[in-house]
């Protein structure tokens, strides 16, 4: 491989590991603020997908209002599903909240197949040109860029979202310890939701972003990249947000060079990694196992 | 103050608190002393939403607080400490203070208070950027209840400041205890080392099993031959 082909997939694989930290995100921040493998996830990011197409399709949005309606329609979705099937089993044990989110996940998928039918559709060709861009001898298409670009400034608002306002202090303290921030004045329901309204946009985003780039979209398009997400957000530690950033940028890199040199192992890669780490460093890259100091 | 009035409070069949009557007036200390598991905890918990009363009424300021969800109780003026300090791990020592404040919209205010807690509690602002998991015992015990000072609370309720510290630290926590006090803010102070708790109250209670079996100055249960024997150490 040359230094030119290795640059363009390093490009393109970052751009696809963009992807997966965006939904890899979701899966991180709910696990760390209610403990819950949230299955339906990756589903959130197929309706995602499906909401651009309509608006873009029929409304004949262009692409920036049709992406923002997406990610709203999504975070409504997020919201919603978590009043109506996680909510009321809380205080449950978890194995009921994980087969809850089986269950909607299977609604989900087999929801749109019965309504919309399990023909792969396509986005309007106008709604991004596809384009290619040269860097001197480097040779990346527009798409990958703007995926690209879209995700690190998602990822940069959550960024701040999380670190620099109050309410994504509260819904770090309130992923650390409920009842303590109850006691802050935090209204713990209130900030599940947002956290679930958030994941959900940003997973709806990369469903429409993937979905125009390989121009398909069907009822069980989340299911692939909802493992790999899911083993990205693993990879660097699930619960910790810059994790989930991290593991999904290795994830995507090693991925694309993986299919550079044999495109039939490079969907085993995930699996892969996904072992590894759970025999090696089971708390992901940036996890530590937690100390309790009395 | 605070009235609490035959509150009773159960876990599901356990009957936790039994027909418990406590008052707290403006400006005093009132410690309420049991050994392990006699619903010290539970008492508290209950003031602060944690955990629903049965039957009873607790009201604060003459409000009556039962079916107030724990997170609007802050906003009267009521800080919970909890037991074993409950502090936010991953978050800075500022940002667990910030946390405390995070019922007040007054940034002047807040801002003020910041330096009164940092005056009261020094060693905070030097670990002001570390997170609050690093911290000895006695300093997540201070980061506690600054976090709690920061909400300018009218009452403090503190559930056993001095559990698993070293005595000279539980004589510190006891002294600044007294000290925010002295600055005006009431204190309900649950303990189990009834010693330290009755040196420094007003007026305090004796929880058994649920059921307040005592209760009278402070001073005077120091001097108690039932309280001696089995709270004092003979």
């Amino acid at each position: 491989m040359s230094l030119i082909e290795f640059l363009q997939q390093l490009i393109n694989g970052v751009s696809l590991g963009s992807v997966y930290a965006l939904i890899a995100l979701g899966y991180t921040m709910v696990y760390g603020i209610i403990g819950l493998i949230n299955f339906a996830h990756c589903d959130i990011y197929m309706v995602g997908a499906y909401i651009g197409f309509f608006v873009a399709t029929y409304a004949r949005l262009p692409f920036i209002p049709a992406l923002l309606i997406a990610m709203l329609g999504s975070a409504l979705l997020g919201v919603v599903i978590e009043r109506v099937a996680y909510k009321p089993l809380r205080r449950t044990t978890n194995i009921n909240l994980l087969i809850t989110a089986i269950g909607v996940s299977l609604l989900l998928e087999n929801g749109f197949n019965a309504m919309f039918g399990g023909n792969p559709r396509t986005y309007p060709g106008d709604i991004l040109k596809q384009q290619t861009v040269m860097f001197g001898p480097i040779r990346s298409d527009a798409l990958h860029l703007i995926i690209l670009g879209i995700s690190l400034l998602l990822l940069v608002l959550l960024n701040l979202f999380v670190n620099h306002t109050k309410m994504g202090r509260a819904m770090r303290a309130t992923s650390l310890d409920k009842d303590a921030a109850a006691l802050m004045g935090i209204n713990v329901n209130t900030t599940i939701s947002m956290t679930f309204a958030i994941g959900s946009a940003l997973a709806g985003a990369a469903g429409m972003l993937v979905a125009i780039l390989y121009s398909s979209l069907d009822p069980y398009m989340g299911m692939m990249p909802g493992i790999k997400s899911f083993v990205a957000a693993v990879l660097g530690g699930i619960g910790l947000i810059p994790g989930a950033f991290v593991g999904g940028i290795i994830l995507g890199v090693v991925e694309t060079f993986m299919a550079a040199i044999n495109s039939k192992i490079a969907g085993a890669v995930a699996f892969v990694i996904l072992i590894v780490i759970l025999i090696i460093k089971p708390t992901g890259l940036l996890g530590k196992a937690v100390k309790e100091k009395v | 103050m605070l009235k609490i009035q035959n509150l009773n409070v159960y876990y599901d069949a356990i009957h936790a608190l039994t027909d418990i009557n406590i008052e707290v007036k403006e400006g005093e200390i009132v410690t309420l002393i049991g050994a392990n598991g006699a619903g010290k905890t539970s008492t508290l918990r209950a003031i602060s939403g944690l955990v629903p009363a049965k039957s009873g009424t607790i009201t604060f300021e003459d409000k009556k607080l039962n079916g107030y969800p724990a997170y609007k109780i802050p906003y009267l003026g009521i800080s919970h400490v909890p037991e074993g300090r409950r502090i936010f791990s991953n978050l800075t020592v500022m940002e667990n203070l910030q946390m405390g404040a995070y019922c007040r919209k007054d940034d002047a205010g807040i801002k003020k208070d910041f330096e009164m807690v940092y005056a009261r509690f020094p060693r905070l602002k030097e670990r002001m950027k570390q997170r609050g998991g690093t911290l000895s015992g006695g300093e997540q015990q201070m980061l506690a209840m600054g976090r709690a000072l920061m909400a300018r609370p009218k009452i403090l309720l503190l559930d056993e400041p001095s559990m698993g510290l070293a005595p000279i630290i539980v004589q510190e926590i006891f002294h600044i205890i007294k000290e925010i006090n002295g600055s005006g803010t009431t204190i309900l102070l649950v303990e189990q080392n009834a010693n330290m708790a009755l040196s420094i109250a007003n007026r305090a209670y004796v929880i058994e099993t649920g059921n307040i079996v005592l209760e009278g100055k402070a001073s005077d249960l120091l001097q108690d031959d039932s309280v001696k024997q089995a709270y004092l150490g003979g």
